[in-house]
């Protein structure tokens, strides 16, 4: 616990002393609010709703948690400091975890910073706060699901842009399974049932689940696994890339 | 004591480490030497747990690299080539980190790094950013987090390397100083540090073994151990290479230079001025210094040097490592 906490806290604490942090997060509220007030029209919506804000998160989160999470691993087997964070009495799953909930912790801070948002539609008009919450909650998990894809990726190469770029096709796909082209597209080459679980993996209709202010057991341990399974896979790229 | 059990590693067909097995006990510093890439660091990774070894195994106090890594890691202190840290954080900050990892805790942890930054003179660039300093400071930041925990096993892969001459002596000192009651393993490629700090080393060659002794045991592999380099004035050269080589123990005495003692006047040779270097060379492992220097003295010739030669580390390292090779 103790070397989880260092991990946590080291890595925390160096997304803040550069300025990647003010830079992400000065970039994602301008996005989303951007997009809420420009593309959504919050506004002639009349509706005291935020919807037409979290609507937009899946394809921010695209772009914007892999440019957060494409360094977690690269950078450490670029710099050659895996090799002092493996020779330090830390155990894998201490180091993964420490990494991970690091990077989700400073994603959920830049998510909080959407607070005015919430206080807005308060003045504006009586939104329910239960299908807000739910839709903060769904969006934290999705960042953690988008960020676990990127750890993976992140673990696969030396090359922060490699690793980039990866992030955002396999998180591309992994959302896309579920919108309606996609599904279509499956259906076309494989059995209903087969196609089906595929889009059932899709970060896209879990998400939906919470934008409608429900909070469905599925749709929890749906992310909360496919966290697990990414950050299980991470252990596993990592343990045979370590020290190439 | 760290023991080596018939440890190999493979890279796909090369065999980086090919099944290699030693000892080291506390109180020696063992240097490892040998050519690029012949897998000093390799073994290094093995060692501390970082590379998993394709078979064969080795133990750290004990404990066993491939069932209690926690336990092996914390009995080490690392020093990875090239001393990787976190370079956007300061000093202060990473000697901090390592100290809470290696589980120290409050006044304790404080007290752990302020020491260390003492004994390895970073106390002026504590709240530097590693990025930013000097090559010599961020190997000194790489022996602080490796010393802090003040393990009883350092493993130091090439401590010296990029540090100049001044850091370099300040180094080996430390590393002796601490040498006395640890055990510890360094790599180098320079064989005159082997000589300063090791009181053994282990000359590795394409993942072998091909030499382990104290430096003075490998120097006398050497084919000069033992010869003897003799400047005489005075002599009849071409007479006198011919009576030395039938002195008691001589195998054989060769001509190193030979040139005239008055050059500024060459007009004329003066045969009986003549200055020469003889080296020569003793059947195996007899002592010839007290014969050669009887007969020097029975002889009358004027000696300007006369120098018993303890072998040239280069030379075994060459013929063990890239002469071996070619067979």
């Amino acid at each position: 616990m103790r070397n989880f906490k260092a991990i946590l806290k080291r890595e925390l604490k160096s997304y803040f002393e550069s300025p990647v942090a003010y830079v992400f997060i000065v970039i994602f509220l301008l996005a989303t609010t951007g997009c809420t007030f420009f593309i959504s029209r919050f506004f002639e919506n009349r509706t005291a709703t935020l919807e037409p804000f979290f609507v937009w998160h899946p394809w921010l989160y695209l772009f914007l948690v892999p440019a957060v999470g494409m360094r977690l691993w690269s950078e450490e087997r670029k710099s050659g400091t895996i090799e002092l964070l493996f020779t330090l009495p830390v155990t894998m799953g201490q180091a993964l975890a420490g990494k991970f909930i690091a990077a989700w912790l400073f994603l959920g801070i830049a998510l909080l910073m959407t607070f005015p948002m919430v206080l807005t539609v308060a003045y504006l008009g009586s939104p329910d706060y239960g299908i807000i919450f739910a839709s903060y909650l769904g969006s934290f998990l999705l960042a953690g699901g988008f960020l676990s894809v990127t750890c993976l990726f992140s673990a696969m190469s030396k090359n922060q842009v490699i690793s980039f770029v990866l992030s955002v096709v396999a998180c591309f796909a992994m959302l896309m399974l579920g919108v309606g082209v996609f599904t279509d597209l499956l259906n076309r080459f494989f059995p209903v049932w087969l196609s089906e679980t595929i889009s059932a993996f899709s970060f896209f209709t879990h998400f939906q689940g919470f934008q409608r202010g429900l909070i469905d057991s599925r749709d929890l341990v749906f992310f909360v696994s496919i966290i697990c399974f990414m950050l299980a896979a991470n252990a596993v790229v990592l343990e045979r890339k370590k020290s190439e | 004591m760290i023991a080596v059990q018939s440890l190999s590693r493979h890279f796909g067909s090369i065999k980086a480490v090919d099944d290699i097995s030693f000892s080291v006990n506390k109180g020696e510093i063992l240097g490892f030497l040998g050519p690029n890439g012949a897998g000093k660091s390799t073994t290094m990774k093995m060692i501390t747990t970082f590379l998993a070894p394709t078979s064969g195994t080795a133990t750290v106090d004990g404990f066993d690299i491939l069932e209690q890594p926690l336990e092996v890691r914390s009995r080490i202190g690392y020093l990875p080539e090239s001393s990787p840290s976190y370079k956007d954080m300061n000093v202060f900050d990473f000697l901090m980190f390592a100290a809470e990892v290696r589980g120290f805790d409050g006044d304790e942890r404080l007290k752990k790094v302020k020491d260390i930054m003492e004994t390895c003179n970073l106390k002026e660039v504590a709240y530097q950013q590693i990025d930013t300093l000097s090559k010599g400071y961020r190997q000194r930041v790489g022996f602080a987090q490796a010393f802090l925990h003040d393990p009883d096993y350092l493993i130091l892969d090439e401590p010296t390397d990029g540090l100049d001459p001044n850091q370099k002596q300040e180094v080996r000192n430390l590393i002796k100083r601490m040498g006395q009651e640890k055990c510890i393993i360094l790599s180098t490629h320079i064989l005159e540090e082997v000589e300063a700090v090791c009181t053994r080393a282990i000359i590795i060659g394409e993942g072998k073994i091909v030499a382990d002794g104290s430096p003075e045991e490998l120097r006398s592999k050497s084919q000069l151990h033992g010869a003897i380099t003799l400047d005489v004035a005075g002599a009849n050269l071409e007479s006198a290479i011919a009576e030395l080589e039938k002195v008691q123990g001589v195998d054989r005495v060769e001509k190193l230079i030979a040139q005239d003692s008055q050059k500024d006047n060459n007009d004329k040779k003066d045969e009986d001025n003549e200055l020469a270097r003889l080296r020569i060379f003793p059947m195996c492992g007899k002592s010839i210094a007290h014969d050669v220097a009887n007969f020097v003295h029975s002889k009358k010739w004027v000696v300007d040097g006369f120098t018993v030669e303890k072998g040239d580390l280069n030379e075994v390292f060459y013929n063990l490592t890239k002469g071996g090779a070619k067979q």
